[in-house]
């Protein structure tokens, strides 16, 4: 056929051949990614959903930094023993304002994906102290100094900006408000209000790790403790399509 | 120099020549050639069969209509099922009466095992002996009752649990803010440890003793003996929670303590719950 005797043109050619196998590469990049944009079934909305507060965005910030993704994952699959064990399977969107996402593949701890509300906040701080302390056939290293790390969020806003650039739907006003955000979600005394409004009636409000001033501990413990905790599964009707 | 090659010439050469070298056209092997044309028609059915082909809305949903989802639901539902009948007399008989049917009490303690490992064992720990913090369940002590009515309302609501309007709860003051002087909590924690045991000053006991009926006693009862309706716990058992040296002591009166336990009745079933408490009660401290 006369077309593939052109094809000689391209093996005798280095740079036509880099051209067209790159164009050959990007149909196929095309044909497999984009339909996820536009399918309607792989962009699933579900009720509950919300950006992470700045206190609970510093504590998933700590998670990144010490590495806990390397031994937990954050992804319950679609599996009975797994949703026997961890809860409800994750959904995608539970993911959505995760950049990047910490579903891993690899667990040497348990899956994190539900962890919220399950333990006590007293129960975290003992745990990241001395894991072994509560659960003697533990290898989780200690986390206890965490505690000591004190933090103000002065750049919390930044990283909310950072994140509302990649398309986490970070109003100016919480954005311009994130400090003080940051400050009330760790004190019960503090004046929260604004905090509630900006981000919902679920935020939970708490000295996280029982001492005085706002700790890494505080941060990290906020993230662990709403967890998985943001979709109500009593009212949440599976797609089977999905 | 670049030589023909060196077999008789049976084939043809694929007429590709370059600076003399040349090739054959050799066929491939059947066997080669076939199963690449299964793996080609396999994949065809299988893109037909299962979701595969993207739209405009939605991708083809498969012949065989196959979704993790619904995979996953129908095993739930397969185990379920299997096990609704004793499920649901588990959780509709008298809490009291589990104990007495056999059958009942040997599935909800393998049940409750089950889910006592999966969701109790980080706090209470795998042989549910506790913690520094975490009640050891394998005792007589109890700081809400230990009934399997009272175990059941425990693991029902929690304990100070934020999330449960129905929790169990109490407050034990900090009575190092403004309520005793140091002096008096040395000799009321003395005082605590000479219910028990040996005080670490035995001249602070009776000046204690006279604190403790003031500020301790509302709770903790007069003899020290504690009030499992607030979960105020028995001083007298030399059974201690956090622990009973001097020092600790004097910690948990200076600073108090709240330990929290989350409210299960969201995250469990009440079939589950029954188990949990039926599998706890057996233990060894259940009354």
């Amino acid at each position: 056929m006369a077309i593939l005797d052109k094809h000689a043109v391209l093996e005798r050619n280095v740079t036509l051949l880099a051209i067209f196998a790159f164009l050959v590469v990007t149909i196929g990049g095309i044909v497999q990614i984009a339909p996820l944009f536009w399918l309607e079934n792989t962009i699933e909305d579900v009720e509950g959903m919300r950006p992470y507060t700045p206190l609970e965005l510093t504590g998933r910030d700590i998670y990144i930094r010490e590495g806990c993704y390397v031994c937990h994952s954050q992804m319950i699959r679609p599996m009975r023993d797994e949703v026997e064990r961890y809860g409800h399977y994750s959904l995608a969107a539970e993911s959505q304002y995760d950049h990047p996402f910490q579903w891993g593949s690899k667990r040497t701890g348990p899956d994190l994906a539900r962890v919220g509300g399950r333990y006590s906040d007293d129960w975290h701080v003992d745990h990241m102290r001395d894991p072994q302390s509560v659960v003697p056939e533990s290898v989780m290293p200690k986390y206890g100094f965490l505690e000591n790390k004190m933090i103000d969020g002065k750049y919390v806003g930044d990283l909310l900006s950072t994140h509302a650039f990649v398309g986490v739907p970070y109003t100016e006003e919480m954005i311009a408000s994130a400090q003080a955000d940051f400050t009330a979600q760790a004190d019960p005394d503090s004046d929260y209000d604004g905090l509630i409004e900006r981000y919902g009636e679920k935020v939970s409000v708490r000295n996280f790790d029982g001492a005085a001033g706002i700790s890494e501990a505080d941060a990290l413990i906020a993230y662990l403790q709403m967890l998985g905790t943001l979709v109500d599964f009593s009212t949440f009707t599976a797609d089977a399509s999905r | 120099m670049a030589k023909k090659p060196v077999q008789k010439q049976e084939v043809d050469t694929t007429g590709h020549s370059w600076d003399g070298i040349e090739e054959f056209n050799n066929p491939l092997p059947k066997w080669w050639l076939y199963t690449l044309y299964v793996c080609i028609v396999w994949a065809i059915w299988y893109s037909i069969a299962y979701p595969a082909w993207p739209g405009i809305k939605s991708a083809t949903a498969g012949y065989l209509g196959y979704s993790t989802r619904a995979e996953v639901a129908a095993d739930i539902a397969e185990v379920e099922g299997r096990n609704a009948a004793i499920n649901e007399k588990l959780a509709s008989v008298e809490l009291a009466s589990i104990a007495d049917d056999a059958e009942l009490k040997g599935y909800a303690t393998s049940a409750g095992a089950a889910v006592f490992k999966t969701w109790c064992a980080q706090c209470h720990g795998s042989g549910a002996a506790g913690a520094v913090g975490y009640p050891n369940l394998q005792d007589d002590d109890w700081l809400w009752g230990g009934s399997v009515e009272d175990i059941h309302l425990t693991l029902q609501h929690g304990i100070r649990s934020e999330t449960d309007d129905d929790t169990r709860f109490s407050e034990m003051p900090a009575f190092g803010d403004d309520y005793l002087e140091d002096e008096q909590i040395a000799s009321v924690v003395n005082y605590v440890m000479s219910l028990s045991g040996d005080a670490k000053d035995a001249s602070l006991v009776e000046a204690g003793s006279v604190v403790f009926a003031e500020d301790c006693a509302a709770c903790h009862a007069e003899d020290g003996t504690g009030d499992r309706a607030q979960g105020a716990p028995n001083l007298t058992d030399a059974i201690w929670l956090f622990g009973g040296d001097y020092d600790t002591l004097v910690e948990t009166v200076t600073y108090s303590r709240k330990g929290v336990m989350p409210d299960w009745n969201e995250r469990l079933t009440e079939a589950q719950i029954r188990a949990v408490a039926t599998y706890v009660h057996q233990l060894g401290g259940g009354e």
